[in-house]
């Protein structure tokens, strides 16, 4: 019997129940944050309908070369995780933190680029508000391009806030891992991060065509 | 003991493969924005999504090995968005409703 596993609480029968509760947890709330998102992107779907030439424009100022290198940086941290989450359950607990840490320079690199991707709006004036003032900009009304802007960042700031979150945990799982934590006896916490982290990145993988490649 | 002795799980080799698509899927979709697709450059950017998307789930979230619990949660959160999208531009598209913003100058 297993009542004396320091690992299993005491209201779970087993590690497989108590490792089933969990990542079903994570799911039912991943399930939640699909709605979450997807009650932004509905909006979004009403406006880009009703004024499609305006927001091609509007996200033809935003950077391609800068999302889609955030993208590939976005897919390699997932690569990342799910090798820790491997090492872990083929017992190969050293590799574990460096996975993770690889993951953390990963997450420090999107949001580094983001950074600079939101420093440049600034200074091309492409700030919904008063500021609101696009170089250049040709004979097309600008309400509804500042409108694709502000879904620009309400969607994007909201990812950012998703990758500050899961880095806060991934903090607290790298120093479990770093003290020899997690292996193929105890990997929940690593499989449930990675749940998480991978459904930030599908975020991610809508948001990159949706928001920088608008084309009619 | 291990906490799933009798499951196997897919090798590193399989989560590699899975990466190299999903880096090819990212440079189609960039590639395809700028090629004269006319009105299908939305529809080829959401295929692409998807099936990017679906590589994630399927494999890096294991939906392939995991139970009938977890599947029904992920046919249940896209019943949700198929709900919300639908019914939503089904009005929006069919009522003529006037979403007018102000458009200053």
């Amino acid at each position: 019997l297993q009542a004396d596993n320091p690992l299993l609480a005491h209201h779970f029968a087993d590690l497989h129940q108590q490792h089933e509760a969990a990542t079903l947890g994570m799911w039912t709330f991943l399930a939640t944050e699909v709605l979450f998102f997807g009650g932004v992107l509905t909006g979004y779907t009403v406006y880009r309908s009703q004024y499609p030439e305006e927001f091609q424009a509007a996200s033809e100022r935003l950077s391609v070369p800068l999302a889609a290198t955030n993208t590939v940086v976005l897919i390699c941290s997932s690569l990342t995780v799910v090798l820790a989450l491997h090492a872990a359950k083929s017992g190969r607990k050293e590799l574990v933190p460096l996975f993770l840490a690889a993951t953390l320079v990963l997450g420090l690199g999107f949001l580094g680029i983001k950074f600079y991707e939101y420093s440049l709006d600034y200074r091309e004036h492409l700030i919904p508000g008063s500021d609101y003032q696009p170089e250049g900009w040709g004979p097309l009304p600008l309400g509804s391009a500042e409108l694709f802007m502000t879904f620009y960042f309400i969607l994007t700031g909201l990812h950012a806030v998703h990758m500050l979150v899961g880095m806060g945990v991934l903090v607290w799982l790298l120093t479990g891992a770093l003290r020899g934590r997690y292996s193929e006896r105890n990997f929940t916490a690593v499989e449930v991060f990675g749940l998480y982290w991978h459904f930030v990145d599908i975020v991610w993988i809508f948001l990159f065509p949706l928001l920088y490649l608008v084309r009619h | 003991m291990a906490i799933e002795p009798t499951k196997p799980h897919a090798s590193a080799f399989t989560y590699f493969l899975v990466f190299g698509g999903l880096l090819i899927l990212t440079a189609t979709t960039v590639v395809v924005a700028y090629r004269p697709l006319g009105p299908f450059h939305t529809a080829a950017a959401l295929a692409i999504a998807v099936a990017k998307a679906s590589l994630v789930v399927l494999f890096f979230m294991h939906a392939l090995e995991s139970g009938r619990l977890v599947r029904l949660i992920i046919l249940a959160a896209l019943l949700g968005v198929g709900i919300m999208l639908a019914f939503t531009l089904a009005d929006f598209w069919s009522r003529g409703v006037d979403l007018m913003i102000r458009n200053p100058g």
